[in-house]
């Protein structure tokens, strides 16, 4: 029968996890960024940080690292061979790219039938076209095709292999992942905007989407099926949830009944009244940004423009203005960046750090234009817009995109009875993240609590992971408190990359601990011996006055920032340090209150010189075993 | 006083290490739960376990880890060609980015269960490579291991 070498149980268990090491590329996508140290370094040929989205340190199996020798040994039966092939797999994301190619010219038709802000009147407006295969009830039901749908229909099946899945969303595309739509996949203009495809960190290539459309069962299949499955019915929304009842109305007229419930409805982009209420021909060239359909649009936009300006100085707007800067230096396009905040990223950096960004931020190409309200907007030249400031400048722009915020789409609550909470919106939730039973919340609507860090709602990426799988767990009956502390990345610029976790609000206060850069130039630098422990303070906006230097020679090249409330540690963010996240979630899980913020700040290693010293112990103990 | 607090340090500062320990990472538990049993949740089995054909990789991965046979694994033909089958049927599913893969390797695992003998052995690398150190750090600590 069948011959077996004595290694082919290594084999086979290399094998099965090679095969997933492929599928765990999915995973890591949606998972964390850990920026290897080299792409700081890396970033002159590519304007864009080759950021990505990375892996979690937690989850090193998927590591892609050297491959090992015993790869190329024969599996030694022809049989096994076989098997292993099957699943070890072959072609470069046909499957993907087929998929997106169709996605193209779904959205190609769209945009010829129907005004480029209006999608909904195209002909294909939902899948499948009627409802009469959607099944009237199911075991679990996820509102809202998202990054936390996604993450929690993966922790429902790794917990239930055969539960059935249906995954409600109102656009017309499978899962797929947001970050990249603001960053890399700006990039590389034949990958990115030809095929919605971007290069992770360590240079793979992958869709934005999370799975291939195969991965997903036909409607029709989901109920008959013996082993489960995830569906998702596309272009549908819910109008009506009935807590008690555990079911749900569609906007067909189509019910649906379900055991357990997920709300990730997710936000919308948030828009100024400004543009609201001007003439429709403007409106055309007003877009905002969030869905793959927002990027094809822009995308067209992008391509025949000369100028955008962009309003706004959160992430996506900074990001956004980076990265079109940075096509624009190849591709001929201006970017202007506006908002009438001093700085970027103002509601989250302090107020020195947000004007050195800025600084950084124009530093590629983009004109930011801080301290700047529109009060007025016209239409230029017959097809162009422009923006009438509040100092009475003015900026001439081919299309405007507005980034300034979202607000959760909480619809659903007045209807079901789900209360609201007043301050930071969204669905009230416990630490299960249960609003009611059976129906759960997860990513941006839930304003859920955190036993840590107390009532929050956070719109990041990976909060929507970390919530949607911590809801998954719970609809399969887990019982889990919010305990794993989500985080968040940005990238702006060539000089710019930070991470962060916990309660990040510049209305905080902050202590910046930051690396001092050797240069002579630097002499009026603040320099504070880390011995004497003497904080420097400055009211934020005096402190270039203060210290008689520019912004350029006061590098805030790289440091740790805490963020304080009651003299403890709530936030941690780490500015160009990286892979350094998991030690920050330890210190905010930490009961102590740390006296000296610059001991706490050690443990980062900002000069990489232990970082250096562990790896030569390491090296010694190796030499001492061999 | 500002609410703002910037502080400069030099490497000279930091040349000592920090005074704070802070606790060891919790162990996460790897392939196999303490129990002996496999973890599904297993970041490292990625999408096979929960895919279209998740069930079929369940009960092959099943079938091989639990197989007393000799050489092991060889009572599980049946169970391998259900799998098999399955993934054929989704072709972008399952045969996706092979050379990804070339490159992705897991040396942890591999020199891991080349040595498969010795359970502890395998436990502590499957932490070691959870463990929240940075990669080329654990690359070290796996080969550490393996040259034991």
């Amino acid at each position: 029968m069948i011959q077996l070498a004595a290694n082919v149980q290594a084999t086979l268990y290399r094998n099965f996890l090679r095969t997933s090491s492929n599928k765990s590329f999915a995973i890591n996508a949606y998972s964390i960024i850990n920026r290897h140290k080299s792409t700081t370094n890396n970033r002159k040929q590519n304007n864009i940080q080759q950021t990505a989205l990375k892996l979690d340190p937690s989850k090193k199996l998927e590591c892609p690292q050297q491959t090992s020798s015993s790869t190329s040994t024969p599996p030694p039966s022809n049989n096994y061979k076989m098997i292993i092939a099957a699943a070890g797999g072959a072609i470069i994301g046909f499957g993907s790219f087929l998929y997106y190619q169709n996605q193209q010219d779904k959205d190609t038709k769209v945009s010829q039938s129907s005004s480029s802000t209006e999608f909904k009147k195209s002909i294909i407006t939902r899948i499948p076209e009627d409802s009469k295969n959607i099944p009237k009830h199911v075991p679990y039901l996820l509102i809202g095709g998202g990054t936390a749908s996604f993450a929690a229909f993966r922790a429902i099946k790794s917990n239930d292999a055969r539960a059935k899945v249906l995954v409600i969303s109102d656009e017309l595309a499978m899962p797929y992942m947001r970050p990249p739509l603001s960053k890399e996949i700006w990039s590389d203009t034949d990958l990115g905007l030809e095929k919605a495809r971007f290069k992770q960190w360590n240079g793979a290539e992958r869709s934005i989407f999370y799975e291939p459309e195969d991965f997903y069962m036909p409607i029709e299949k989901l109920e008959e099926s013996k082993n489960g499955g995830v569906s998702v019915i596309q272009g549908y929304t819910v109008t009506k949830l009935n807590v008690n009842e555990q079911k749900v109305l569609l906007d067909d007229g189509t019910e649906i009944t379900y055991d357990k419930c997920l709300l990730a409805t997710g936000s919308s982009p948030k828009t100024l009244r400004i543009f609201d209420s001007a003439s429709p021909k403007i409106k055309e060239k007003i877009f905002t940004y969030k869905s793959v359909k927002d990027f094809e649009l822009v995308k067209k936009q992008v391509e025949k423009s000369k100028n955008v300006a962009i309003v706004g100085n959160g992430f996506l707007g900074s990001e956004l203005a980076c990265a079109l800067s940075h096509y624009g230096t190849l591709n001929d396009l201006k970017v202007v960046q506006l908002f009438p905040e001093s700085g970027n990223m103002a509601k989250v950096l302090p107020k020195y750090l947000s004007e050195w960004a800025t600084e950084r931020i124009r530093d590629v190409g983009v004109n930011v234009l801080p301290n700047s309200q529109i009060v007025n907007v016209e239409l230029f030249n017959g097809n162009q817009i422009k923006l009438i400031l509040n100092n009475g400048n003015s900026i001439i722009a081919d299309f405007v995109i507005q980034a300034i915020g979202s607000q959760p789409n909480t619809n659903l609550a007045e209807k079901a009875a789900l209360e609201i909470d007043q301050k930071l919106g969204g669905f009230l939730v416990n630490a299960e993240l249960e609003a009611r039973s059976n129906l759960y919340v997860a990513g941006d609507v839930a304003c859920f609590y955190d036993p840590h860090l107390g009532r929050r709602r956070v719109e990041h990426h990976d909060h929507a992971v970390v919530s949607g799988r911590l809801a998954g767990e719970n609809m399969v009956g887990l019982r889990k408190p919010y305990k794993h502390q989500s985080m968040f990345w940005s990238d702006l610029g060539t000089a710019i990359g930070y991470e962060a976790i916990g309660l990040i609000d510049s209305s905080l206060e902050t202590v910046g601990i930051f690396a001092q850069t050797n240069s002579n130039d630097n002499k009026n630098e603040i320099k504070i011996d880390g011995e004497n422990k003497e904080a420097h303070s400055v009211e934020s906006g005096n402190f270039k006055k203060e210290n008689g230097t520019d912004n350029k020679s006061e590098s805030y090249n790289k440091g740790i920032l805490f963020y304080m409330k009651n003299d403890r540690i709530v936030g941690i963010l780490l500015w160009n340090v990286f892979n350094r996240i998991s030690i920050a979630r330890k210190i905010l899980s930490s009961e102590e209150k740390f006296d000296d913020l610059n001991e706490v700040a050690k443990l980062f290693d900002i000069f990489e010189q232990h970082h250096q010293q562990d790896k030569e112990d390491l090296e010694k103990e190796k030499g001492q075993l061999k | 006083m500002g609410k703002d607090k910037i502080i400069f340090v030099t490497k000279e500062d930091h040349a000592e290490k920090s005074k704070i320990e802070l606790p060891p990472s919790e162990p996460q538990p790897g392939l196999l739960l303490p129990s002996g049993e496999i973890n599904w949740n297993c970041p490292c089995l990625g999408g096979m376990a929960t895919g279209p054909c998740g069930v079929e990789f369940r009960d092959a991965f099943s079938c091989f880890h639990y197989s007393e046979a000799e050489p092991k694994g060889t009572d599980c033909y049946d169970a391998f060609k259900t799998m098999q089958e399955c993934m054929a049927q989704y072709p972008t599913v399952y045969n996706q980015n092979l050379d990804e893969d070339k490159e992705s390797g897991m040396p942890g695992m591999d020199l891991n269960l080349d040595d498969n003998d010795e359970d502890e052995e395998e436990n502590e690398n499957v932490h070691a490579e959870y463990a929240d150190v940075d990669q080329d750090e654990t690359k070290s600590k796996q080969v550490a291991v393996a040259n034991k």
